[in-house]
């Protein structure tokens, strides 16, 4: 009898540390300063997925942890290290700007972890520091100003001013455009990250330069502010304006509640836009609005893109996280459900994806948010992968 | 050489530094009159924006907005020397640092709950969102020169009041004695919260003036406020003469930088390399212009007399 109870104790109590089993995800992103906007919108699409899943990933409980990087490469550290040694989480995700990944990415990676960038995409990461654990649910940087160029070439440009902000994906923006843009650069600013907001002599610089046309790259508060001082310089007739990451869904409501009509028809590229025609983006979009009554950002897709590539992960092992080669295969394989559709992983674990063209219109309920006008590039790859040695 | 984009350049840079003039005069009084070092007087900048933003959605008018927002920007000023900065002027500066670096975690939290973090876009009117083509080919945003405008007029406007009225005498006589100054009578605790709402109110107006560029936003504050400290250092610190031309030589060296130093550095290194190099160069020169201020005149180019 009592070997019986001692059974049953065993039993209960192995089942109950089976209940326990959870899959612990660290979720890096900027949850103070004026970028916290972003990080809230990620933080949105994040408790989304997790109510989309019934907060589990396979049999196991997602234990599910964020932390802030003070939009700030030092803080993002800090902020990795203590998710790796001190919580020991098992998916390290998130990153919303390329010097805080560049500064973090070690840090996860050296720890074993699995790292999922949820935005960031710098160039080194893809090249010859890419990572057999490190996998993007974004892009690599230099990707949609790629296929902005391309936009450019198609639209006749001649002759092009660029202005962006002196950082690693600042450098990477400029990178991409030049890459693909076939007429002529007639000047490149950088300007001071993230502290300059006010762009008043560089753009008297790119009207006296006379160009067909004017590429920036400036993604929250910045991007905003961009906006208004090209309007108030009266250059739109002049000297048309080509963005990347530069309006999104976060700025959009500000533009329409100051009435800033100018934004509407402006147009750019991206690999995803909350139009697109599939059940997961479907149910992403209306879900995100019915629950925080915004249109989600492109921020938040990848957030939520990146829950679902780790639940792929999880699932494809039955939850025995001590298997990172099956762990590491499932993601590789990219067969999870994408509010972008269906993509492929490049050998530097980089989205192989369609790249659209992106336009202002307003919403059928008056609300402004986007459309796609075409497709800019089929199952595009970045210029990186060359360099790096996973195969 | 263009002139005429030399030309729209320098005014980029006079209207730069003349915002910059409006932060610092405020911070300048207060350190030099009240000998109290107010790391949170960029948060007030952010205060004011908030406030006239808010204000602006809420009247229809921009400037209906800036003139009601900036009493109450002033209020907030006094309350912030009645509950703060009062307890810390016996103190050292260590301690104005701490108690004032508490209070910019204070207020940006504060407008973190109450606006929220995402910022407001501030609309203009109509009549403000144009240009001016001030002769063949300058072409100047019409609200860039109203800054110009406010900002010259308030500088007159302060010059005339610390130098030619009885409450400018009074800061003035407090600044160099104010255990005299008291002995004769005068309220000195209650000249100092004035001086230190007033302060307030030019923080707000240059922070009402920015947002419809930029925007309100939580840590706009902390981005200007670095600049201002290094305004009155190369001004001299208390000096209202020494902040504006201070302030307009730094505005003018942040623009000219910004502007022509990439093109000069092609002349002598290739374009890569100078395309690399300006940017961290012309966001140091104002750093380099204070060090050098320091190293030779060490108390500012424009020190008071009284002091």
């Amino acid at each position: 009898m009592k070997k019986l109870i001692g059974a049953a104790l065993a039993a209960t109590m192995l089942t109950s540390l089976a209940h326990a089993a959870e899959v612990k995800i660290g979720f890096v992103t900027t949850l103070t300063t004026g970028a916290a906007v972003i990080g809230k919108d990620q933080q949105n699409a994040v408790n989304l997925a997790m109510k989309h899943m019934g907060n589990k990933m396979g049999n196991l409980d997602v234990n599910l942890i964020f932390a802030d990087d003070g939009f700030k490469p030092e803080t993002g550290k800090q902020a990795t290290d203590k998710l790796v040694k001190q919580d020991d989480v098992d998916f390290v995700a998130g990153y919303i700007w390329s010097n805080v990944l560049l500064a973090s990415r070690k840090s996860a990676l050296d720890a074993g972890k699995f790292l999922i960038s949820a935005n960031a995409g710098p160039g080194p990461v893809a090249g010859k520091l890419c990572n057999e654990n490190f996998f993007s649910a974004s892009w690599q940087n230099d990707q949609t100003p790629m296929a902005m160029g391309e936009v450019l070439n198609q639209n006749g440009v001649k002759s092009l001013y660029i202005i962006a902000p002196n950082y690693a994906a600042g450098k990477g923006m400029v990178a991409g455009v030049k890459a693909t843009f076939k007429g002529e650069i007639l000047g490149t600013d950088m300007t001071k990250w993230p502290s300059q907001l006010d762009f008043s002599a560089e753009l008297a610089k790119a009207k006296a330069s006379g160009a067909d046309g004017l590429f920036i790259f400036y993604p929250g508060k910045a991007g905003g502010a961009f906006m208004k001082q090209y309007q108030q310089a009266g250059l739109k007739d002049s000297l048309p304006l080509y963005t990347v990451f530069t309006v999104d869904a976060l700025s959009l409501p500000k533009f329409q509640a100051a009435n800033f009509t100018d934004v509407l028809g402006s147009q750019f590229t991206q690999q995803w836009d909350p139009t697109l025609d599939n059940e997961q983006n479907k149910r992403f979009v209306a879900d995100f609005r019915a629950e925080y009554g915004s249109y989600p950002s492109f921020y938040a897709a990848q957030a939520y893109d990146s829950m679902f590539l780790i639940k792929s992960a999880v699932e494809a092992v039955n939850g025995d996280l001590t298997d990172m080669d099956g762990m590491r295969a499932a993601m590789k394989s990219a067969s999870y459900p994408s509010v972008r559709g269906e993509y492929t992983y490049g050998n530097n674990h980089m989205p192989i994806q369609n790249f659209y063209l992106r336009e202002v219109v307003v919403g059928p309920d008056g609300n402004w948010t986007t459309k796609v006008v075409k497709t800019v590039f089929e199952a595009h790859q970045d210029s990186y992968a060359k360099d790096c040695p996973l195969k | 050489m263009d002139y005429t984009l030399l030309f729209v350049q320098v005014l980029n840079g006079v209207q730069l530094g003349l915002l910059l003039f409006l932060v610092a005069s405020g911070l300048t009084l207060v350190f030099g009159i009240l000998d109290f070092v107010n790391l949170a007087h960029g948060s007030i900048y952010m205060v004011g924006a908030f406030i006239g933003a808010s204000l602006t959605f809420y009247l229809g008018n921009f400037l209906l907005a800036v003139l009601i927002a900036l009493p109450i920007t002033g209020l907030v000023g006094y309350a912030i020397e009645r509950l703060v900065a009062r307890n810390l002027y016996d103190k050292d500066h260590l301690d104005h640092v701490l108690g004032t670096f508490g209070l910019i975690l204070v207020l940006n939290t504060s407008a973190h709950l109450i606006w929220g973090p995402e910022g407001i876009a501030v609309p203009l009117p109509a009549w403000l969102d144009g240009q001016v083509e001030l002769f063949e080919g300058a072409v100047i945003p019409t609200y860039r020169l109203l800054i110009i405008a406010t900002g010259l007029g308030v500088a007159a406007g302060l010059f005339w009041l610390v130098n030619y009225t009885r409450l400018g005498m009074l800061i003035r006589a407090g600044a160099s004695n104010r255990t005299m100054v008291s002995a004769l009578g005068i309220d000195i605790q209650s000249l100092f919260a004035l001086v230190f709402a007033l302060g307030a109110m030019l923080a707000g107006l240059a922070g009402m003036l920015i947002s419809p560029i930029t925007e309100a936003s939580i840590g706009m504050g902390g981005q200007i406020i670095i600049t201002t400290f290094v305004v009155i250092i190369v001004g001299g610190i208390g000096s209202m003469k020494g902040a504006f031309i201070a302030a307009i030589l730094i505005g003018l060296i942040d623009t000219l930088g910004r502007a022509f130093l990439g093109d000069l550095f092609e002349l002598v290194m290739n374009a890569d390399a100078a395309q690399t190099a300006a940017p961290a160069v012309s966001a140091m020169m104002i750093y380099i212009l204070m060090a050098a201020v320091l190293a030779v005149r060490p108390q500012g180019l424009f020190p008071p007399k009284v002091r």
